[in-house]
């Protein structure tokens, strides 16, 4: 297991190198000065020659590329070009917030979405699979961005019953700041899933050992989740990898909207200023976050389907 | 039934003597279909008594499954509607409410299914499968479930029960997961076994072992059994008394002795006749038709002697010599393979124009991979394959695709083989139009020639496959394989999976082209009965290697081989008399032909029974 583990794991580094080497290039070719970006236009041009030589933009590109690699094995990622913090205390600072916005939008959106598909797969075609339909179609078309700020307008500026920025301090107080916007992203993942979970019950709900299930003289209740669900959630774990990495890519314009520290509003800002430094990071983190996820479908593969053999 | 001309036989299957087990009456199922109601099973009675055996035999869509998913209540009931009446020991099952239905599935009546892998749940351990219907039904605690299942799979014979409970069905073999099933249907000592074709799926020896141990189980535990099936063989192995269902209707329902000695309904008649008898072959010695049932009078007309079709003189049209293809299976990353499938070792044989040769065996023998090899659409280690006198394993891939003209396969699946975008004349146009042959309207009209030669009409070019049968299907995937005028067919299961007056059928259209064109078929099959009936040569492969080989006559009449005698002793005979009989059947798995990567093939020896009729020299691990 761990040997398969490690094998994984490099497999997953070019991965990450071809991501890196990709943003280092979007960087440069995007047009724009970010020494002008940080000085302002009114900038000396000894100021930008300092500014230049002290974040390593005067030498070849070929160099700035080998020193960005080099650095990001080292785990230093390079400064703020303004803030003149390291990225990596910038990536520490705001990634909590980041994860916490994840996980709470997705154990909200598995706790509603899976039973809503349960409750679409025994009822086919009836009333409350065409309810679960019609909430799928919504939350399918509705934008995240439009529907949180839908939200806020409603739950937090007119009625006052929810923060309208920040995070929090304490447990309490953290996840109180967090509902709204987790439940923004969780209806779209409720949504996802439960259509999923309708779709694999269903399926599953034709296979033969369903009806050994119901030969031995078994309750429906124990067909639908011990041969049913058990077997469904196959496909449904892939689709949480996918959805938890939508909900990761999601949170971006959601932190912008309730105005939540995180890495998606670091990187915004990061993008308006040209803080080369701190794009870069940010988007390694992002790509982390892929290969592990990945990583993480195919360990629960492995010890959910006992047919998948470890090799 | 009036169109065959003859009044349907007593409806009822009454048991005079004893207590019934289940008594049906006038059994009705519909199904909702968006034109309303279709009627699937129109009113079939019979009786099953303890320790009796009832089948129910029919071809596929004759509502013989319905039949039984009525009785176990396990159809969707909103989109079917049973009607009449099922008593289990004399109670209303169809008048039960859900809870009380529950109690009587699993711990009254068990049932087992065709599909053994499909039909367990991949992600239970067998052990959990099985003691689950033990504590579902409130018998026993979960560890005294798992105790008893332990005991169950004994009592099925399953090799090392013990240390198979904590296995997932998919590491077993097909055999063992029906033996599975069984133990489940057994578990709460049913007074009913209902069993939906259940040995259908399986190799014919594993077939032989699990008939045995449902007659078995059934004098040990006096249990009624529903038997059903579409193979006659079976039921002659097997049925006290037999329901002969087509369309929905029981048309005759007797002893099966007597269905066999006096059958009067023409398709109980044709049925039988579909059945060949190992060791029965009559007539001049050639291949014979299968005999049919004419729709129209109700007779069944036996076909015509047939004439000598081999060449002899000829030169063989294929010659293959010692021809060796293993497959590597992979290990680790710097280590060589972990070992190797001997696919197919050391096999040597020859086809003359107008010859069939069979190649007979079970699953992983490598009858499938000698004929891929044989059009090079996998690439053997060594051996030589000469078409017309052609080393074809020396060519190129252009002019490798050129002799590709001369040798034509037929698959299993019909329905797999046929592209369902095209239309059954483009389909046959194609490798015609591939191998440039002639223009778009000499392809045309070549395809609708076709269709004419293997008994579809030429007008049907224009449809698309899934408006086709599939026996139609298979006929269309014959005139797709003839367009190319091969000179060999090479048959692999191609009848296999049609029902048996289909595939009486397709057969005899093979037998009256091969007249026709001359052509050589390498008939690839696991079905010794069709084997016999059509073939000239016949080899008999185990383990990737030929052990016998020779005319059929020889082959089958004074079999040598011990695996031939084995591959004979198992295949079902119609004849009830041996029913009672309980005959050696040897419990083993079929061995599997993964070797070791170091295994080195032992120097085979060969040793002529008479003229042409050659066996391998066998060695001390078979002592049957």
């Amino acid at each position: 297991m761990a040997r398969y583990l490690l094998l994984r794991l490099a497999d997953a580094i070019p991965t990450i190198l071809l991501v890196l080497t990709l943003v280092f290039i979007a960087m440069r070719i995007l047009p724009g000065d970010p020494a002008l970006a940080a000085l302002g236009d009114n900038a000396l041009p000894e100021q930008i020659a300092e500014f230049r030589e002290r974040m390593g933009l005067n030498v070849p590109l070929w160099q700035q590329y080998l020193n960005f690699m080099g650095g990001v094995f080292t785990l230093d990622l390079g400064s703020s070009l303004l803030k003149n913090t390291p990225v990596i205390t910038l990536i520490a600072q705001n990634l909590p917030y980041t994860i916490e916005l994840t996980l709470v939008a997705m154990a909200m959106g598995i706790v509603a979405g899976i039973p809503l598909g349960v409750i679409a797969a025994t009822n086919r075609n009836k009333l409350p699979d065409n309810g679960v339909r019609v909430f799928s179609l919504i939350g399918y078309a509705i934008p995240d961005f439009y529907l949180g700020a839908l939200l806020l307008i409603t739950f937090s500026l007119n009625l006052g019953w929810f923060p309208i920025n920040g995070a929090g301090e304490g447990f309490v107080d953290r996840l109180y700041h967090v509902f709204l916007p987790a439940l923004t992203l969780a209806f779209v993942k409720a949504a996802f899933l439960g259509r999923l979970t309708r779709t694999s019950l269903l399926e599953v709900f034709g296979k033969d050992y369903i009806r050994t299930a119901r030969a031995k003289g078994a309750r429906e209740n124990r067909v639908i989740y011990r041969h049913g669900l058990r077997n469904a959630l196959l496909p449904i774990t892939t689709g949480l990898g996918l959805s938890l990495l939508s909900t990761l890519s999601g949170s971006v314009a959601i932190e912008l909207v309730f105005n939540r520290p995180g890495i998606g509003r670091l990187l915004i800002s990061a993008i308006a200023e040209r803080d080369y430094a701190v794009i870069q990071g940010g988007v390694l983190v992002f790509a982390m976050f892929v290969v592990l996820i990945n990583l993480l479908m195919d360990l629960v593969y492995v010890v959910v389907d006992p047919r998948v053999k470890v090799q | 039934m009036t169109a065959m001309g003859i009044a349907t036989a007593e409806r009822i299957v009454p048991n005079e003597g004893g207590e019934n087990v289940l008594a049906v009456r006038n059994l009705k199922t519909a199904f909702r279909t968006p034109n309303g109601w279709v009627e699937i099973v129109k009113g079939i009675s019979f009786d099953i008594a303890a320790q009796e055996t009832l089948a129910v035999v029919g071809e596929s869509g004759s509502g013989k499954s319905v039949t039984a998913l009525s009785i176990m209540r396990l159809l969707d009931p909103e989109m079917s509607r049973v009607e009449g009446s099922v008593k289990l020991s004399g109670r209303e099952l169809l008048k039960l409410n859900r809870a009380e239905m529950r109690d009587v599935r699993g711990r009254q009546m068990g049932m087992i299914f065709q599909e053994a892998m499909t039909s367990l749940n991949p992600l239970a351990t067998i052990g959990a499968q099985i003691a689950e219907v033990l504590t579902i039904h409130g018998l026993m605690s979960n560890n005294e479930a798992m105790k008893e299942a332990e005991r169950l799979l004994d009592r099925v014979r399953m090799p090392a029960a013990k240390s198979r409970l904590n296995d997932f069905p998919h590491s077993l073999s097909g055999g063992m997961r029906q033996r599975v099933m069984i133990a489940m249907a057994l578990a709460c000592k049913p007074k009913l076994l209902i069993a939906d074709e259940p040995t259908t799926a399986l190799d014919v020896t594993i077939q032989a072992q699990i008939l045995q141990l449902i007659k078995q189980l059934q004098q040990e535990e006096g249990m009624g059994v529903l038997f059903i099936t579409h193979d006659m063989g079976v039921v002659a192995e097997i049925a006290d008394r037999t329901v002969v269902m087509l369309q929905g209707e029981a048309v005759e329902a007797d002893s099966t002795d007597a269905i066999f000695a006096r059958a009067r309904h023409p398709y109980t008649k044709a049925l039988i006749a579909a059945v060949p008898r190992l060791g029965t072959a009559s007539g001049n010695g050639q291949p014979q038709h299968f005999p049919t049932l004419d729709r129209e009078s109700g007779q069944i007309i036996s076909g015509k002697l047939r004439p000598d079709t081999i060449r002899h003189a000829a030169e063989p049209v294929l010659r293959v010599k010692n021809l060796v293809k293993r497959f590597d299976l992979p290990g680790g990353f710097f280590s060589g393979p972990r070992g190797r499938v001997h696919a197919v070792e050391n096999v040597s044989f020859e086809l003359r124009p107008g010859e069939t040769l069979s190649l007979v065996g079970e699953s992983g023998c490598g009858k499938s991979t000698t004929g891929r090899t044989l059009m090079r659409l996998v690439e053997p280690q060594s051996g030589e394959i000469a078409i017309d006198g052609t080393d074809i394993l020396a060519l190129d891939k252009e002019r490798m695709r050129d002799m590709r003209r001369h040798i034509q396969m037929i698959f299993q699946d019909p329905y797999a083989s046929l592209n369902p975008r095209i239309t059954v004349g483009e389909a046959i146009a194609e490798p015609y139009l591939t191998h440039k042959l002639g223009t778009r309207a000499q392809a045309r009209q070549k395809a609708m020639d076709l269709l004419g030669q293997v008994g579809l009409s030429p007008e049907m070019a224009n449809r698309y496959p899934q408006q086709f049968s599939g026996g139609q299907r298979q006929r269309i995937c014959i005139a797709r394989a003839l367009s190319l005028e091969p000179k060999i067919i090479v048959a692999d299961e191609s009848v296999s999976a049609l029902d048996v007056s289909i595939k009486a059928q397709v057969v005899n259209l093979m037998l009256d082209l091969q007249e026709k064109f001359g052509l050589a078929y390498l008939f690839i099959s696991h079905d010794m009965a069709v084997v016999e009936r059509i073939s000239h040569q016949v080899a008999v492969m185990y383990l990737g290697e030929i052990v016998e080989i020779g005319p059929v006559k020889a082959v089958f009449g004074d079999p040598q081989h011990p695996y031939t005698k084995r591959l004979m002793a198992a295949v079902p005979i119609p004849d009830p008399a041996r029913r009672l009989e309980v005959r050696p059947i040897s419990n083993d798995e079929i061995r599997s032909p993964i070797r070791a990567a170091d295994y080195e093939q032992p120097k085979r020896e060969y040793r002529t029974v008479s003229e042409g009729h050659v066996v391998q020299v066998w060695g001390s691990d078979w002592t049957v």
